[in-house]
């Protein structure tokens, strides 16, 4: 490990330098709050120089997911970012990147939809790309949003399939915390060149998407479907080899606080989940035995580490910052009630929707409200 | 002079064995445009005839790598692809010329869907050919009206004939101050040939637009593609012109017509041919619809005359 440098910056800023660590050759991108600072940051860079890369100021998210596809179809490592409604509008080129198996990595600086407006934090954006096919990243941290893009690429990278890294905008992109940047030459040994299996080039002319038969299109998107569960390896090898590398930790597919004696767990994701490690230390001092778990990989959902990583009679209080409509509380509860059906009867799984729009989550508030989950 | 029929090259970029229908007007136009071309090019396609007819995977028909892109991206994914392209070469990472990024759209993916993407595309000057194969209505589909429907013309969507004039998008292409903007039809093969050349030689974003006389949605006898075509420019509703830079200046036979020398053919005559449009003449109110339909074209011409004298 070379000599790291400690600086203080924000967790936009640090996605940022992540890009120019990764050496990223083109970046398409569009303004929206809060993400823009991304994309100023990166545009800067572009500008003088520090960043050898092609920034393209295209005219919505949806074209920015456009370029991203057609730039990596076209052999080049490709970023981008968004928010909220901008990654709303990239829905339909969302699944162009995944079913054309393009390692495109973008940040999604998590924010509430419209109407009505908002502009602060909550998770119902990236939640609503379940089903694009991408795998999808969530971090509670600044340090945690550089190293995971870093993460990012390289599993794209290995297994073809496009991955969001989520954070919070505002509590995690506008606000500055130390960050710890691993000397590019370490950087490098993690994450080496791009080199695409195949790319469009005159000299071996094929088509990309073209029309299929059922009998060619069922075999792509049954690949696609096993490829998102077998990347859980991937995701796993990357944390522990870039622990390796620069000596960082955020955790593998999840993390956790406290959780092996754990009676009641709360289970969270993204900015919320740090500040619960202090709503835990609350508890803990009022004599409950409560942990934290954390799942930084949304999509594949980590099932089997969950499983085996909760302790014996659980109870589990899923805490959402989003509404899974048509259904009583969030998605996160809904995803893990599912995976644990039948094979976990011992846990009870409480839930309640907290945060929309940007509601602060103090320690306190999240402490009383497992405090009176407990009581239900 | 204009490169003649006989004088092209024998290559073909086009394969037999497509899945175009006979007389199709945007494979004819594509052939022509790939001997001008050349194997060095990547095609961008958006859902179109042009995509249902270039084979099933894992064939192709076209001799290019070629991607089928969502419906509006044209303009933004042939911008990812250049820009990939161009940095990938500056690092090192890929040798020799650079193929030609070109997008190979329809009507509905130029003045529609795709018209956000494209005009953007254009503002930022980025190195790719745009071709729009005009076929005026949304063919792939089963012939809808399309913003480059023209006024009186029957669709689906449009029972009794369109009521608006149709859009005009090689003017809203010129008025974006890209270096080249051409417009082109099947009936001329040397004349999009010769564009093609110089679109090829030119950096930045380029726009040529070639009129597209589909047989099934203008309803016309499948071997008169070439003789519909021909009749467009002849009776003025659709101009030969080029752009370098903003300097119009037009093409025989559209030339003639524009200087004078020659009266454009009036547009019964390229009109009665068409099924799209007989519907009308069975109406109480033919007569004002077909001078209304005269009077789009003898606008169109007098403003290009006139416009072509602003240079900048």
């Amino acid at each position: 490990m070379k000599t790291a440098q400690v600086i203080m910056d924000t967790g936009a800023h640090a996605a940022a330098l992540a890009v120019k660590s990764a050496r990223v050759d083109v970046v398409p991108g569009y303004p929206i709050t809060p993400q823009t600072s991304i994309m100023e940051a990166v545009a800067a860079m572009v500008e003088n120089g520090e960043l050898h890369a092609r920034f393209i100021p295209v005219e919505g998210e949806h074209s920015a997911m456009a370029a991203a596809v057609a730039a990596s179809a076209a052999g080049a490592r490709v970023f981008t970012a968004t928010s909220a409604n901008g990654l709303l509008y990239m829905h339909e080129v969302l699944h162009m990147a995944s079913g054309g198996r393009l390692p495109v990595v973008m940040c999604n600086v998590n924010r509430g939809i419209f109407a009505p407006w908002t502009l602060w934090a909550d998770h119902q954006d990236s939640f609503a790309q379940r089903d694009t096919g991408w795998i999808q990243y969530h971090c509670s941290s600044n340090q945690e949003v550089y190293n995971t893009i870093l993460q990012a690429f390289r599993v794209a990278e290995q297994i073809n399939i496009p991955v969001m890294v989520n954070f919070d905008g505002f509590a995690i992109s506008h606000c500055l915390m130390p960050l710890t940047l691993p000397a590019q030459e370490d950087i490098d040994r993690f994450l080496p060149p791009y080199e695409p299996g195949w790319r469009l080039d005159p000299a071996h002319p094929s088509s990309f998407s073209n029309v299929t038969n059922a009998a060619e299109y069922a075999p792509f998107r049954e690949m696609l479907s096993g490829d998102i569960l077998a990347s859980i390896s991937l995701v796993k090898q990357a944390a522990q080899e870039y622990k390796e590398i620069t000596g960082m930790w955020d955790g593998d597919t999840i993390d956790t606080y406290l959780l092996e004696d754990a009676e009641v767990v709360a289970f969270a994701v993204n900015s919320m989940a740090a500040e619960l490690r202090l709503s835990i230390d609350i508890l803990r001092e009022q004599g409950i035995k409560a942990g934290l778990l954390r799942p930084r990989l949304y999509l594949p959902f980590p099932t089997e580490d969950i499983i085996n990583a909760i302790p014996q009679n659980a109870q589990i209080m899923v805490l959402d910052r989003n509404y899974n409509f048509g259904h009583p509380g969030g998605i996160l509860a809904s995803e893990l009630k599912s995976v644990l059906f039948g094979r976990r009867n011992d846990l009870t799984v409480k839930n309640r929707v907290v945060g929309i729009g940007g509601i602060d989550l103090t320690r306190r508030f999240m402490a009383e409200e497992i405090l009176s989950m407990m009581e239900e | 002079m204009t490169t003649s029929i006989k004088k092209l090259p024998d290559f073909e970029q086009v394969l037999s064995g497509n899945g175009a229908c006979g007389g199709c007007p945007s494979t004819m136009a594509l052939r022509i445009v790939g001997k001008a071309l050349g194997p060095n090019a990547i095609m961008l396609l958006t859902p179109s005839c042009a995509v249902a007819s270039m084979g099933m995977t894992p064939k192709l028909a076209y001799n290019w790598p070629c991607i089928n892109v969502t419906f509006a991206t044209a303009g933004s994914s042939a911008s990812g692809i250049t820009h990939a392209l161009e940095i990938m070469k500056e690092k090192g990472r890929l040798q020799g010329e650079l193929p030609t990024v070109f997008s190979w759209v329809g009507d509905g993916g130029t003045y529609d869907i795709g018209f956000q993407a494209l005009s953007a595309a254009a503002e930022r000057n980025d190195n790719m050919i745009h071709f729009c194969y005009n076929n005026e209505a949304y063919s792939n589909t089963g012939v809808q009206r399309s913003g480059a429907t023209p006024r009186g013309s029957f669709t689906t969507t449009t029972p009794t004939g369109k009521r608006q004039p149709k859009k005009n998008m090689t003017r809203l292409m010129l008025e974006h101050n890209i270096p080249y903007v051409a417009t082109a039809t099947v009936a001329y093969p040397g004349d999009l040939y010769d564009k093609v050349i110089k679109a090829k030689s030119i950096p930045g974003m380029k726009y040529i637009e070639i009129l597209a006389p589909c047989y099934l949605g203008w309803q016309f006898d499948m071997p008169e593609t070439v003789k519909m075509s021909r009749m467009a420019v002849r009776s003025g509703a659709w101009l030969l012109w080029e752009a370098e830079n903003g300097r119009i200046s037009f093409n025989s036979p559209s030339s003639l017509i524009i200087s004078g020398k020659r009266e454009a053919e009036p547009v019964n005559e390229y009109v009665m041919r068409q099924g799209r449009f007989t519907r009308l003449f069975k109406s109480a109110a033919a007569e004002s619809r077909i001078a209304e339909m005269q009077a789009d074209i003898d606008c169109e011409i007098a403003f290009m005359r006139e416009r072509a004298k602003i240079t900048t």
